[in-house]
């Protein structure tokens, strides 16, 4: 192996970029299997050749007797995903600020998120289950099925608002502390804005876990079914391709959250790294 | 209104450990009491009895199931820690434009951002009687039938756990791979190491929290895994959690929970054995 710093690539590079290939093409070739056979025609089936090409299987989609209630999973699925962004960004956000003091029962905090985003999800799913059933209350997708949620999503929004937090400079807080600003005003005007671009990554893992979250919410949903367990009844009913049109239309939603959560951070860094031209430009931006 | 940084830290946490308590830890709680319930075959009846335990231990099946569950823990993490090492290595020490090194890394991960089912049922046009793979081998006259092993089989299994689950590795390596003083392998490479021995002897060292970060990650997914098993072994084969979720669907809510508490004995004492291996304490806790 030669120097890395030199212009001549050693062998080792063209053997391990090889590799990577192969890796990149055995994580997305299945997927754009399915794509391509989801706008099978009417008589294809589960596997090429295409017969023809159509929209037949996003059509039978919407048309219930298939597939069930996909209007309705999928509706249920944005809500409670846009529900746990939320709640997962507000409660990361103030829970990595306290992390930033000592306190005591702080290592207790931070273990029990640890171990709750390693706990198998169906038995997290069991556990708020027995317990709702116990409490006599009715799981319902929007309480018993989004608590479950949480316990996953959170401990991820809290360990990328570590990572955030770990580069935070405190001396912007101190400096608007000397220019006189309250403590509302510094968290508002300061610490938001510097946190945003990490912000955005805790909302893009709230969003796409939750809308795609499975093994926890199986057994909290209640009797109306979220998108994940739509898609996971047809793949032990349904034989058509209409199982690859859900496939398609879920990731292309998961895809959009990617592109825009990606697309904003990447903007958002742009215009911090340009050079600041005037005075007046150097005023933080809402 | 002033308010000390002590009660601060705690409205600050307290969302965070609310959500904890209330959807992860009284749930574990719940599920623990629930173990000692006696189940008449109709409901389950409040008691402080171990015969659901004394079930699930004496039980032939248990042993089978968890050997099996064991081998698919072992062979995955393996071979998932074999890939990513690799793909993490590729990313941290021979792409050298940083760019370059975000975008390849994000394109790693962006499937972790979609559904996992969408994933996993991806895989089935590929390995199916009719599928990719068998279509591509008997078009290429290396095989006259097509591979019966491919798909329903423990093949297709831990294809898709190595699928899925790849990117817990690649992850927790990369990050700290790319702490890694550059100069180090310099400074070794002047000493005049060959590649292997710098690999073996300073990069395994210095990434060893990302591997065991990755490994925690991928055994307790594997270990909790019930719906790839069931889908991609055609209910051939079975793991623990997977006879658990049946035993939910028949609502043996107590010998469902015995299974729960003993699955969550072995996964603890597994992550215990990687901790006593490597502290990976100070890596998460910043």
């Amino acid at each position: 192996m030669q120097k890395l710093q030199t212009g001549k690539r050693p062998l080792s590079f063209y053997a391990l970029s090889i590799f990577f290939g192969l890796f990149v093409l055995f994580l997305y070739g299945p997927m754009s299997a399915i794509y391509i056979l989801s706008f099978q025609g009417p008589t294809g089936g589960l596997t090429f050749p295409m017969r023809g090409w159509s929209l037949h299987w996003f059509d039978a989609l919407f048309s219930q007797q298939r597939t069930g209630d996909f209007a309705g999973a999928f509706t249920r699925s944005m809500i409670l995903a846009v529900m746990v962004l939320l709640l997962t960004v507000a409660i990361s956000v103030i829970a990595g600020l306290a992390f930033r003091r000592r306190f005591v029962g702080a290592a207790f905090v931070f273990y029990l998120a640890v171990a709750s985003l390693i706990m198998p999800g169906l038995l997290v799913g069991l556990g708020v289950g027995l317990t709702f059933q116990t409490l006599g209350v009715q799981t319902k997708w929007f309480a018993s099925a989004l608590g479950a949620q949480l316990t996953w999503t959170l401990p991820f929004g809290m360990l990328i608002m570590f990572a955030v937090l770990s580069r935070f400079n405190r001396a912007y807080e101190e400096a608007a502390r000397d220019l006189g600003a309250t403590n509302w005003q510094i968290f508002l005007w300061v610490v938001l804005p510097i946190l945003f671009p990490g912000m955005i990554a805790v909302a893009l893992f709230g969003f796409t876990l939750s809308y795609d979250e499975f093994p926890r919410t199986l057994l909290t949903s209640g009797a109306a079914n979220t998108l994940p367990m739509e898609i996971w009844g047809m793949t032990t009913n349904v034989t058509s391709p209409a199982l690859y049109a859900l496939g398609t239309v879920t990731t292309l939603v998961s895809f959009i959250a990617i592109a825009l959560a990606l697309g904003s951070i990447a903007i958002i860094q742009w215009r911090r790294s340009r050079p600041v031209g005037n005075v007046s430009s150097a005023k933080e931006p809402e | 209104m002033k308010v000390s940084p002590a009660l601060t830290s705690y409205l600050q946490i307290g969302p965070l450990l609310l959500v904890l308590l209330l959807f992860f830890g009284i749930p574990l709680l719940v599920v623990i009491a629930y173990s000692f319930f006696q189940f008449d075959g109709i409901d389950s009846v409040p008691a402080f009895d171990f015969v659901n335990y004394v079930d699930v231990l004496t039980s032939g099946v248990t042993l089978s199931l968890y050997l099996k569950t064991l081998y698919y823990a072992v062979v995955v993490w393996a071979i998932t820690l074999l890939v990513g090492f690799t793909v993490a290595y590729f990313l941290a020490f021979h792409v050298q434009s940083l760019i370059w090194q975000m975008a390849l890394f994000l394109l790693c991960t962006v499937p972790f951002w979609t559904s996992n089912i969408i994933r996993m049922i991806s895989w089935i046009p590929f390995l199916g009687r009719n599928g990719i793979f068998n279509n591509a081998l008997i078009g290429a006259g290396i095989t006259q039938e097509p591979l019966e092993f491919l798909l329903f089989s423990d093949f297709a299994v831990i294809i898709a756990y190595v699928h899925l689950f790849t990117l817990f590795m690649i992850v927790p390596i990369f990050n700290a791979m790319a702490r890694i003083d550059k100069s180090l392998i310099e400074a070794a490479r002047d000493g005049g190491a060959t590649g292997w021995r710098i690999i073996w002897d300073i990069v395994v060292p210095l990434s060893k929290t990302g591997i065991a970060l990755g490994s925690i990650f991928v055994v307790t997914l594997v270990m909790g895994d019930f719906f790839v098993v069931k889908v991609m072994s055609g209910s051939q084969s079975a793991s623990i959690a997977m006879a658990m979720s049946n035993q939910i669907a028949m609502v043996q809510y107590p010998p469902a929970a015995a299974s729960a508490v003993i699955l969550l004995i072995v996964v603890s004492l597994m992550v215990a054995a990687i901790l006593r291996v490597v502290d990976v304490r100070k890596e998460i806790a910043g």
